[in-house]
């Protein structure tokens, strides 16, 4: 028999509400591996006693018969969520010993649904980074290696979900999503990623990064789990105005793999210059795989996505320039100690230095810059326009008939460790593929579709219509049938 | 609604050494809104609470929190604007004004810089009988308030309380149509008016509930016509702005001080700064808080947490359609209706509560009667006293009952006065105090003639007199007022009088 942790959520759902096993010995494993895990650096805060209680409740909760389908399902939860009474830190040292007194919405759905905690995740501070290496923390070792062995990173901000969900530390993990953070990822460790429709899911109690890109999404083994988790995270919460008085569908039962007749399109600005021979191989097997499956694959034209990289590194640090503006030292977290006769300025200035990473003020200054009096035109309405415009090729491309958009997930493979660190601008250009969709507002699922000559896991991207999820997994799922993805990275840690 | 005809005043002028000046000024008023709840986080707005008790995840800024609006308090912004006749902007959004202190915990204000949700309006402000000036509203949008730092309670530490942070305010910023110190005073004390007709604002000065930032420049007689002509604001001088003034007195002294400082600048050859400065009462002065090279870049963006804000026009019309009678078509009315004199309207509709109260003395009796009665009698009583209208110990009723009396003839003015005193001090119907205690007026002239034929009788040497002086009539009146008691009625003690010594 395989290892309970190895189990998808489906397939543990089903073995659970049959008494095949309890949530209580699914929940152990779990937490045995996580407890094995240390060279992954995945988990920074392991809630063992949380996740044994939370699964003796799930299996009372089985037993009983009413359970929902996320019950007893051991979970790894992003840093980013606030979870109540366990340290929320976004990976960052300005937040150091922050216990919130309150529960995310989307971690408290989770949990009403009887999902189990087994710890906090490692991510890129504040969710900035594409490489997880940006982490208060240490950076977060990805379960593949290349053929020399060398350490590769597991993507960013959510490497640490990424990581752990690959290594079977738990069924799945919660992510969030700014630029590419669930799906560049979920693309680098061979798993699903999911970032869904802007409002789809609660914001609230998400430590915000830019607010107007938030989204935070499952990253689960299949496709079938990312409906099964989305569905459980999704919904209108009063608390976030950005979130949508929308209905659930349930996402799951939209999944048939039947695509008969749906055009997909392929957009040509995502065949960039100087794109590895592989991706554009994958790109093409994806497309094969499409058409098999009996859709239209129609070329399209997405023409402002060269901007989209730029308008997103100029919106998304103003936000977060903002954003991080309450991290001051004055009411929670970090504060530097002061001198004789430092003021209120000093302390801010020594509390934000001390406290935030190089990454983070970066950003900060940037989103500074953009906003401020003489450039708040040339750069930040001039990205706002942009936006508009990329929100507007994928809304002419839906209304001329398109039903999704087939890319790559990511313009590589996972990257070694320390590769690109010291180059931030080829660390951003790992969103490539990925922002435009954060500016639209779109869902946008990585689904992993072949390996490299390296042997490392290689994603395609599916971008759907607005509030069309399933239709999206659903096309998603006509992939995973397909491609046949069932490599797992050989334990070394 | 009526408008009175009104001329405007003149303005203010300055006499320097080099010749007359005027003042121009414009005002941005921040009223607090009056709701039970902050602008965007639901906790209590509760004055005077225990520090930092009052203030929810979302005020403190806690990681992940979200604002999420208060529908009353647009209400209560929409209703401000109807009152002052401006437009209703059905689309409106909130913005973030970026700057660090720790009474503002997010590190950024939401406030409505590029849309909000009122637009242009205007304001009579009354400068006495028949001269007012209509002064233009530029706009009026939403915020949040900051807390507040307390720097005097530790030697080496400052404390916050944030107990007012995110309580909703209206910042209704005005033209550069006021000229001088004078009509600032009035136009802001016409806002507090307008807010407490409305409910919106209940104008508490002093507890910070409505404070003033100013901004004064001076320019030579003749130049703000210009401006007017043109619009055109390089006729005006450089401004500089007085913040955070929460007094009408201040606000008054603050204006005149910064006019002179400024003339006095200019006539030495130098220039006024554009700067923000603040008023010390003690001193009588104002002093610079920031230069324009000083001031803060606050880096203005659109809020990504908020949506923007749209209103339906029925909304809005059923709001138009609650509001109360404003106190500019009440004056009118009781001038019309009760033949009372303008200034006596002006006086009775200052507060919302005085004129409710005289129009339940004056309803189905004399109205310029019972306008006396409220202003001389019953507002200078409270004066006295220190109370308010509504703790007034006699009531409308009770002091409609006095005047009914009056009305009737059962008691003459002078009884009435004696009346008041008791209702105010022991209370009781006044109908039955004068019926118990026997104050009612004599009209019975039969009794009246009796005390007439025996005061006649009794001196006959005043008679004599009284015949050649006929001013000595008043003497026999004063001898029956004074044997009745004083309820004689005058009217018929005088009519006798004459009649009997044949005058």
């Amino acid at each position: 028999m395989t290892d309970l942790n190895a189990l998808t959520i489906a397939e543990a759902r089903d073995k659970l509400r049959a008494g095949d096993i309890t949530s209580v010995d699914l929940t152990e494993a779990c937490l045995t591996a996580v407890e094995g895990s240390g060279a992954l650096n995945a988990v920074v805060h392991s809630t063992a006693e949380i996740a044994r209680a939370q699964a003796d409740a799930a299996d009372q909760r089985l037993k009983a018969g009413d359970a929902p389908d996320m019950c007893g399902i051991p979970l790894g939860i992003k840093d980013l969520f606030c979870t109540e009474g366990v340290a929320s830190q976004a990976a960052s040292g300005i937040l150091n010993g922050f216990k919130p007194e309150y529960e995310s919405t989307v971690t408290r759905q989770l949990f009403d649904a009887g999902a189990v905690m087994v710890g906090k995740l490692n991510m890129d501070e504040f969710a900035m980074g594409s490489s997880n290496e940006t982490s208060v923390y240490g950076n977060v070792v990805n379960p593949w290696r290349g053929a020399d062995d060398t350490p590769l990173t597991p993507g960013g901000s959510s490497g640490g979900s990424a990581s752990a969900v690959a290594a079977d530390l738990c069924l799945a993990a919660t992510g969030t999503d700014t630029g590419g953070s669930i799906r560049q990822p979920a693309a680098f460790v061979g798993i699903t990623g999911l970032k869904p429709t802007y409002g789809r899911v609660s914001r609230w109690g998400i430590i915000a990064f830019a607010s107007s890109l938030d989204q935070a999404g499952p990253m689960t083994k299949t496709v079938r789990d990312s409906a099964i988790m989305l569905k459980a995270m999704a919904g209108h919460d009063p608390m976030d105005s950005t979130s949508a008085d929308i209905p659930v569908p349930d996402f799951e039962a939209m999944l048939t793999g039947d695509i008969k007749g749906q055009t997909i399109g392929i957009p040509r600005e995502y065949r960039m210059d100087g794109m590895p021979d592989e991706i554009e191989a994958l790109w093409a097997e994806g497309r094969a795989m499409l058409e098999d499956a009996g859709a239209k694959i129609v070329d399209i034209s997405l023409p402002h996505t060269k901007y989209a990289l730029p308008a997103y590194y100029v919106i998304a640090p103003a936000e977060a320039s903002s954003n991080l503006a309450r991290y001051d030292g004055v009411r929670y977290g970090h504060r530097a100690k002061l001198g004789q006769g430092d003021g209120v300025t000093e302390m801010y200035e020594k509390t934000r230095a001390e406290g935030f990473g190089a990454e983070v003020k970066r950003r900060v200054m940037v989103g500074t810059y953009v906003l401020s009096a003489g450039f708040y035109d040339a750069y930040y309405n001039r990205a706002r326009k942009v936006r508009a415009l990329i929100k507007k090729d994928f809304d002419d491309a839906f209304a001329a008939g398109v039903d999704a958009i087939l890319t790559p997930a990511t313009p590589s493979a996972a990257f070694p460790l320390g590769q690109e660190f010291d180059d931030p601008v080829q660390m951003y250009l790992n969103d490539v593929f990925t922002v435009t969709v954060n500016l639209a507002g779109l869902p946008g699922i990585a689904v992993p579709a072949g390996l490299d000559q390296n042997g490392l896991p290689l994603g395609l991207q599916l971008i759907g219509k607005p509030w069309e999820e399933g239709a999206l997994m659903n096309v998603a799922q006509a992939i995973e049938d397909r491609a046949g993805f069932v490599s797992k990275p050989a334990k070394w840690w | 609604m009526l408008d009175l005809t009104y001329e405007s005043p003149k303005p203010k002028t300055i006499a320097g050494a080099t010749g007359d000046w005027e003042l121009v000024i414009g005002l941005e008023v921040h009223a607090q809104v009056a709701s039970q709840a902050k602008l965007f986080s639901g906790a209590s707005t509760t004055f005077g609470a225990e520090p930092n008790s009052n203030v929810s995840f979302v005020d403190a800024a806690m990681p992940g929190m979200l604002p999420v609006i208060n529908e009353f308090c647009v209400a209560q912004a929409v209703r401000t604007g109807l009152g002052l006749k401006a437009a209703i902007n059905l689309w409106s959004a909130f913005d973030r004004k970026n700057y660090f202190y720790p009474d503002l915990p997010q590190g950024y204000q939401i406030s409505q810089l590029y849309h909000p949700i009122v637009g242009e309006g205007e304001v009579l402000v009354d400068m006495g009988p028949g001269v007012a000036r209509m002064v233009r509203i530029e706009r009026i949008h939403l915020e949040q308030d900051a807390g507040k730092s307390i720097h005097d309670m530790d030697p080496h530490m400052s404390f916050v309380d944030l107990n007012r942070t995110g309580v909703a305010l209206m910042e209704i910023v005005s033209r550069p149509d006021i000229r001088g110190p004078e009509e600032a005073a009035a136009y802001v004390g016409k806002l507090r008016q307008i807010m407490r007709y409305l409910g919106t604002c209940d104008g508490n000065m002093q507890n910070g509930n409505l404070r003033a930032d100013v901004n004064v420049s001076v320019c030579r007689p003749g130049d703000y016509e210009k401006y007017q002509a043109t619009q055109d604001f390089s006729h005006l001088g450089t401004r500089c702005e007085i913040k955070n003034m929460n007094s009408m007195r201040f606000i008054q002294q603050a204006i005149e001080y910064e006019a002179r400082r400024q003339i006095a600048l200019i006539e030495d050859g130098k220039e006024v700064v554009q700067e923000t400065r603040l008023y010390d009462p003690d001193k009588g002065e104002t002093r610079s808080m920031r230069s324009k090279e000083e001031a803060h870049d606050y880096r203005y963006f659109p809020c990504p947490d908020l949506l923007p804000l749209e209103i339906e026009q029925g909304w809005v019309d059923d709001i138009a359609a609650s509001l109360p009678e404003l106190p500019d078509a009440k004056r009118e009315r009781f001038v019309t209706d009760y033949g009372m004199t303008e200034y006596d309207a002006s006086v009775l509709t200052a507060e919302v509560e005085s004129a409710a109260f005289f129009e339940e003395v004056a309803r189905g009796r004399d109205g310029k009667l019972a306008a006396n009665w409220v202003i001389n009698e019953l507002f200078g009583r409270l004066k006295k006293e220190d109370l308010s209208i509504a703790d007034s110990p006699v009531s409308a009723a009770q002091l409609g009952g006095i005047i009914e009396l009056i009305g009737k003839g059962d008691i003459s003015g002078k009884i009435a006065k004696d009346l008041f005193e008791i209702v105010w001090t022991e209370g009781g119907d006044p109908a039955a105090i004068v019926e118990e205690r026997g104050m009612k007026q004599v009209t019975d002239t039969g009794a009246i003639e009796a005390e007439v034929d025996r005061v006649i009788a009794e001196n006959p040497a005043q008679v004599e007199k009284a015949k050649s002086n006929p001013k000595l009539a008043g003497w026999f009146v004063g001898q029956v007022m004074k044997a009745t008691g004083g309820k004689a009625n005058p009217k018929a003690v005088n009519d006798l009088v004459a009649a009997k010594l044949g005058l």
